[in-house]
């Protein structure tokens, strides 16, 4: 892409990295090489690479290393209410670089009704200006209409963008109809893009917020009772069916129930393209915490879908992750403060909804997953990295340590122990999910760009110079399956003679009441001339020109005469 | 006796191949491809194009002589001992004239009369079958309710003796689903209750329960009324009604109020199909499941994604398809999976029976068996179609045939579907069968000649039923006779809460009761069917078991093949609410899921200053909550504050656990802003 951040580059051509004994672990294999690094992009790898003096050298001493992470749901410095989390581009991008991700995919969220492009320009402005690290970004469809559509097409052909949210959940906010989502569907399986959903169902949610105020459960609790898991799964079975209908790809963002992750399991064992994106919140921790007595605390879980109060949720996603049925790893780091959350703090359908994890979220899955022996050190990869990249169409660019990739990669240090805090994270919200949890593995080197941002402990990052990465339509990763069976799943009427029977007297226009002429498309015409048929015995079949007949199929005019077609055998 | 002759004379037309006992092959549908030749194919079939006549609706085709059967409310009292013995025994037709069918009726008094009221019957030698177990004993019937079920009866004189020669003796069946009013853009379905009830007694089948079908706007108790006055008039067996809701509003749930607490019905149908027409919105659903709930009552499903179909439909309609096949292409199965899903994710929440009507495909199936595995009270209901055809023809050339098994969910076109059915069936995760009865002629079917979303929907299988479910899971290996008893009617009596009145042969139930013959074998089609439509789905299929004698009310009213009902002697049967086999868990379940709050201090520390109104105003969260709940005014005083450490507390109106620490420690509350 030719405007992407020429001015950065000068910066970092000054970097020439040698990264020397250390192991490359990909998503595919693992082994011993030299790295060479320069201009920000991977120049060399192997034994005895021939590099030109005055390199600086790294010795990883047999460390792994890995692809940067990729952190493919974030919130930074998202508006709320006149308010903005409390991680904007450059406190974010800083938590996740010292986590070892080294891209972030940030969610554009346009109000509903204004302008997706203006909110993208916005967006791209507050990043341009402050990210540490390499972002894209997805649009968040927050309403349907032509000018959406127009808007869209300019956002996949334009602007770099490849992977657009709806949502099922926020009745008479966000959420759309069946309907709508079957268009946005279609149109995005059109155009080459993946539809990310959130996936819970909204008007049970209002219910059942409902019912707990009217019960008297004000507090986070409420926010677990009224959103159970069911809601998610019911909503990812039909996220799955319109998109299997549309033979659209889908992305379920958050998966944080157990049954929400059966459910994307079940669909990809029938052949559906889906992918699932458990959280770190939900790989890590669970939903007891808000029946916590501490307000501040149990507050500063409520994100939706809301963490399963079932402590065995995070085990089990792990190991699917591990086995492949759910796909990448997000963080949703959205952070209010806690005056922020307080906001909710009579009534918890008004706390704003955001957990943090950016910085957590690799070391959590190493310890959780990898370590605990799920996972290899390859699929930790895939999973953290790899499969993002695919997804985003950014694949072998980013997700890959190989000659030509960006230099984003992390030496892992597999033996580290830490214990997560408030007190040290880089993340300026006042409370962490994951407080007190020791966790095994961390980033002992992390290069960004060719740039070592994180050595020894201490972090230096440089706020603007992360740039936006342009995401190509139709990703193979998720396009190859549905480009071929666009071709094979024609549907094809049966061509049989005109029915000329008898047909009963009906009443179409029966009062105002929208009797069964509701049952067609407004757009079809209700009453047909009955009497008008182009049916004929010789001569070709009026629908020649049709389309739907395939070439090469038998014209059904026996020379004898078609069979009366109205007998009854 | 008329009847009786007419039969007779039906029969002697019959072509000599229907006459004996069915020999050829297991499978008679030969119908694929067009220029192959169907037996029979060119026999009277072909419609009479004049009885068609437009505006005409309602003169019944008179296919054969035998099509104008319609029963005289027949005065059967007339009718000797003599000549009814006499019926029975040379009733040579198919499968009921050689010995081993011989369930013979015979007098021990020649003076009485058989059809008096207060009949008294005594079933002898027969292995009366439940859906618990199986034993040997005789039935003896009066009034008709089962008096004495046991061995050596004691029975009065003068009594109508019944030799079963060991035999089933089963309960009557119970279908659960037929449409016999259910009006399509003006027209009425041919079968009504008259000819449709006939038909179910020809099947086995003792009771049916129809389901009133209002359009939207109607008010559902002038059309339960009306459907309940055309039933009297006209049903032969007793019957029951399901009300299905067509929009969900404040008039409807007084309606539905009176309807569950003094009309007697305890079950009503809700859409999620039928766009813009019966379809209700998750939230509607939700409410409507709520308060049928309170009402104790089953809440059926019609369970399709309408607003796919909708989508799908104008697709494929964009596409060039108007024939049939765009109705199954229209309606993938996965619509109705993913809207099982979500009745049973809205049944849950609610914490509702739900009961999913017309199961047609494999994944809906299974979804209703996960959901039962993991503990939700969920039904399913397979139907005569989904168990016995698949949706294959749809894509038949001849459009009048295609056009017959269009019905929503249609058929499956998976052909492995009815023997998977069946298997659910066979281990209780389905537990009762319809038949969704709901025929249209061809010509009716025709509407939607141009447009396949314009074709009135129904099959018909309210007679072959039984038939199937023995033939294609009993005669199979798959079910015992038990479970085909519980199936057929034990289930549907305990879910609609007849349970004993109906569905059991034991003392005190009511006579409806069936002698079944594993061993007959029929072929079916639409010549000899009681049903007036011209079209049978299931034409050409051989079928094993059949019923050898079936009585209503304690009256015998189809005995070797031949038919005596009579018009008007259907009773409507109330149903209390709550039933017990759908509500007991419920009931428990409600009083372990009250949830409760977390008892906590306020929260005291700083709060964000929410940007006052202007912007509030955009329906920003505050819209995420439901428009019904009270809310607290978006913006309080935040130094108002109702804690105090001692005396009321603004949660004392919540029901504490007993039990529960308050905590409000003596030495005071811990700072609760702590980050710790």
């Amino acid at each position: 892409m030719s405007y992407q951040g020429k001015k950065n580059i000068p910066k970092i051509t000054s970097d020439r990295l040698l990264i020397k004994g250390g192991r490359i672990v990909n998503d595919d294999q693992s082994f011993h090489a030299d790295i060479y690094m320069e201009d920000g992009l991977i120049k060399q790898i192997g034994d005895n690479l021939i590099v030109p003096g005055g390199v600086k050298t790294i010795e990883a001493n047999g460390k792994m290393v890995i692809p940067g992470g990729i952190d493919i749901h974030t919130h930074f410095q998202m508006p709320y209410r006149g308010t903005t989390t409390v991680d904007d581009f450059a406190q974010g991008s800083k938590a996740a670089l010292a986590g070892g991700t080294t891209m972030i995919v940030d969610h554009v969220i346009p109000e509903p009704g204004s302008s997706l492009l203006e909110a993208y320009d916005q967006w791209r402005q507050w990043a341009d200006e402050k990210a540490c690290c390499d972002y894209s970004l997805h649009v968040d469809v927050t309403h349907w209409d032509d000018s959406v559509k127009q808007e869209l097409d300019n956002l996949i052909k334009e602007k770099g963008v490849n992977s657009f949210q709806v949502y099922m959940a926020y009745k008479d906010y966000y959420q759309m109809s069946n309907s709508e989502l079957y268009e946005v569907f279609t149109f995005l399986a059109e155009r080459g893009g993946i539809a990310q959903i959130h996936a819970e169902n909204g008007e049970i949610i209002a219910k059942e917020q409902g019912r707990m105020l009217q019960m008297g459960i004000t507090g986070p609790e409420g926010h677990v009772l009224s959103r159970p898991e069911e809601l998610e799964a019911e909503a990812v079975f039909r996220a799955v069916t319109i998109a299997s209908q549309t033979n659209c790809p889908l992305y379920v963002t958050r998966v944080m129930s157990k049954s929400a992750a059966d459910i994307i399991s079940q669909a990809r064992k029938k052949g559906n393209v889906v992918f699932g994106e458990p959280i770190t919140a939900s790989l890590g921790t669970d939903g007891t915490h808000y029946w916590s007595k501490n307000w501040a605390k149990a507050a500063s879980f409520v994100t939706s879908p809301p963490l399963s109060p079932d402590p065995t949720t995070p085990d089990y996603l792990n190991t699917l992750l591990a086995s492949g049925d759910l796909s990448v790893t997000g963080s949703a780091h959205c952070t209010f403060s806690v005056a922020q959350k307080a906001i909710g703090k009579d009534d918890f359908t008004q706390i704003p909804e955001g957990v943090n994890g950016v910085e957590e979220r690799m070391v959590l899955i190493w310890d959780k997953a990898v370590t605990t022996g799920k996972m290899d050190e390859n699929m930790f990869v895939a999973v953290t990295s790899t499969n993002a990249a695919k997804i985003l169409n950014l694949y072998p660019r980013k997700g890959r340590i190989a000659v030509g990739s960006d230099a984003d990669l992390v030496i892992w240090d597999t033996d580290a122990v830490r214990t997560i805090t408030a007190k040290t994270h880089n993340s300026a919200a006042e409370y962490n999910v994951f407080e007190g949890m020791e966790l095994r593995g961390a980033p002992l080197v992390v290069i960004c760009q060719g740039k070592i941002v994180l050595e020894d402990g201490n972090l230096h990052v440089t706020c603007g110079v992360g740039r936006f990465i342009p995401c190509p339509p139709f990703p193979d990763f998720a396009y190859k399956r549905i480009k071929a069976r666009k071709q094979l799943a024609v549907l094809r009427a049966v061509p049989r003679g005109m029915y000329d029977g008898p047909v009963s007297e009906f009443s179409m226009s029966r009062g105002g009441t929208p009797s069964a002429s509701a049952r067609t498309s407004p757009t079809k015409q209700p009453v047909r001339n009955l009497h008008q048929s182009g049916f004929s015995l010789a001569g070709p079949p009026t629908p020649e020109d049709a389309p739907i007949r395939p070439p090469g199929r038998r014209i059904v005019v026996p020379p004898g005469g078609r069979s009366n077609i109205t007998s009854l055998s | 006796m008329s009847d009786c002759r007419r039969q007779w004379n039906r029969e002697d037309e019959l072509p000599v191949y229907l006459a004996g006992p069915i020999t050829t092959g297991p499978n008679q549908r030969k119908s694929f491809g067009m220029f192959s030749s169907v037996e029979g194919a060119f026999d009277s079939k072909t419609i009479d194009f004049d009885n068609y006549a437009v505006g005409r609706k309602g003169s019944r085709t008179p296919r054969s002589g035998s099509r104008e059967r319609v029963l005289e409310t027949g005065d059967p009292v007339g009718k000797t001992p003599g000549e009814a013995a006499d019926g029975s025994r040379r009733s040579p037709s198919g499968e009921a004239d050689d010995a081993r069918s011989g369930v013979e009726v015979r007098f021990t008094s020649e003076k009485e009369s058989p059809n008096e009221k207060g009949e008294k019957l005594l079933i002898k030698g027969g292995r009366v079958v439940n859906d618990d177990q199986s034993f040997y004993a005789d039935v003896y019937v009066e009034d008709g309710i089962i008096k004495q079920v046991g061995e050596n009866l004691a029975v009065p004189g003068g009594v109508k003796v019944i030799e079963a020669n060991g035999r089933m003796i089963i309960p009557g069946g119970i279908d659960v689903n037929t449409c016999l009013m259910k009006s399509y853009l003006g027209t009425q379905p041919v079968d009504d209750f008259l000819q449709g009830t006939k038909a179910a007694l020809a099947g086995g089948t003792t009771m049916i329960m129809d389901h009133v079908t209002p359009q939207p706007g109607d008010s559902l108790l002038e059309a339960f009324e009306r459907w309940q006055e055309a039933a009297d008039k006209k049903a032969c067996c007793d019957y029951s009604l399901h009300v299905d809701i067509p929009q969900w509003n404040e008039n409807v749930k007084d309606e539905l109020e009176l309807l569950a607490q003094d009309k007697g019905i305890n079950s009503f149908q809700l859409y999620m199909a039928y766009k813009d027409l019966y379809q209700m919105t998750d939230a509607q659903l939700y409410e409507a499941f709520s308060f049928l709930k309170q009402l104790g009552a089953v809440v059926l499903v019609h369970a399709e994604n309408g607003d796919l179909i909708a989508q799908e439909q104008r697709k494929i309609l964009e596409m060039g398809i108007t024939g049939p096949e765009g109705h199954p292409l229209s309606r993938p199965e996965e619509l109705e999976a993913e809207a099982v899903f979500r009745a049973i994710t809205l049944g849950n929440r609610v914490n509702c029976p739900v009961y999913i009507t017309k199961v047609m495909s494999k994944s809906a199936a299974d979804t209703i068996t996960q959901a039962r595995r993991k503990g939700s009270v969920v039904f399913g209901e397979p139907i005569t179609a989904s168990l016995a055809t698949d949706g294959s023809h749809y894509w038949s050339k001849n459009w009048a045939k295609a056009a017959a098994y269009v019905t929503s969910p249609p058929l499956s076109p998976d052909p492995t579907t009815p023997d998977h059915l069946h298997t659910l069936l066979a281990c209780g995760d389905l537990q009762v069968v319809g038949s969704a009865h709901c025929a249209y002629s061809t010509s009716q079917k025709a509407i939607g000649k141009e447009d396949f979303t314009l074709i009135p929907e129904g099959t018909n299988g309210v007679e072959e039923r039984m038939g199937f479910v023995w033939d294609k899971a009993v005669a199979m290996g798959k079910m015992d006779e038990n479970q085909f008893v519980a199936v057929t009617s034990t289930n549907a009596a305990k879910i609609f809460n007849l349970y004993p009145r109906k569905g059991r042969i034991a003392a005190g139930s009511d006579a409806d009761i069936v002698i079944w013959d594993p061993d007959s074998v029929k072929t079916i089609t639409a010549k000899l069917q009681q049903s007036a439509a011209e079209y049978n789905i299931f034409e050409g299929l051989e079928c094993r078991g059949g019923p050898a004698l079936v009585m209503s009310q304690g009256r015998i009213v189809y005995e070797g093949g031949k038919l005596q009902a009579q018009q008007g002697t259907g009773r409507f049967l109330p149903r209390k609410p709550f039933p017990d086999y759908a509500y007991q868990r419920v009931k428990c379940r409600n009083q372990v899921k009250s949830k409760q709050g977390v008892t906590r201090g306020i929260y005291d520390g700083p709060v964000y200053d929410v940007a006052p109104t202007p912007k509030y105003i955009t329906p920003a969260p505050s819209a995420k909550t439901s428009p019904t709940s009270h809310q607290p005014p978006p913006i309080r005083n935040l130094h108002q504050s109702n804690f105090s450490l001692s005396g009321a507390q603004i949660d004392d109106n919540i029901p504490r656990r007993s039990g529960h620490r308050i905590v409000a420690p003596p030495g005071g509350r811990s700072n609760i802003t702590s980050l710790g």
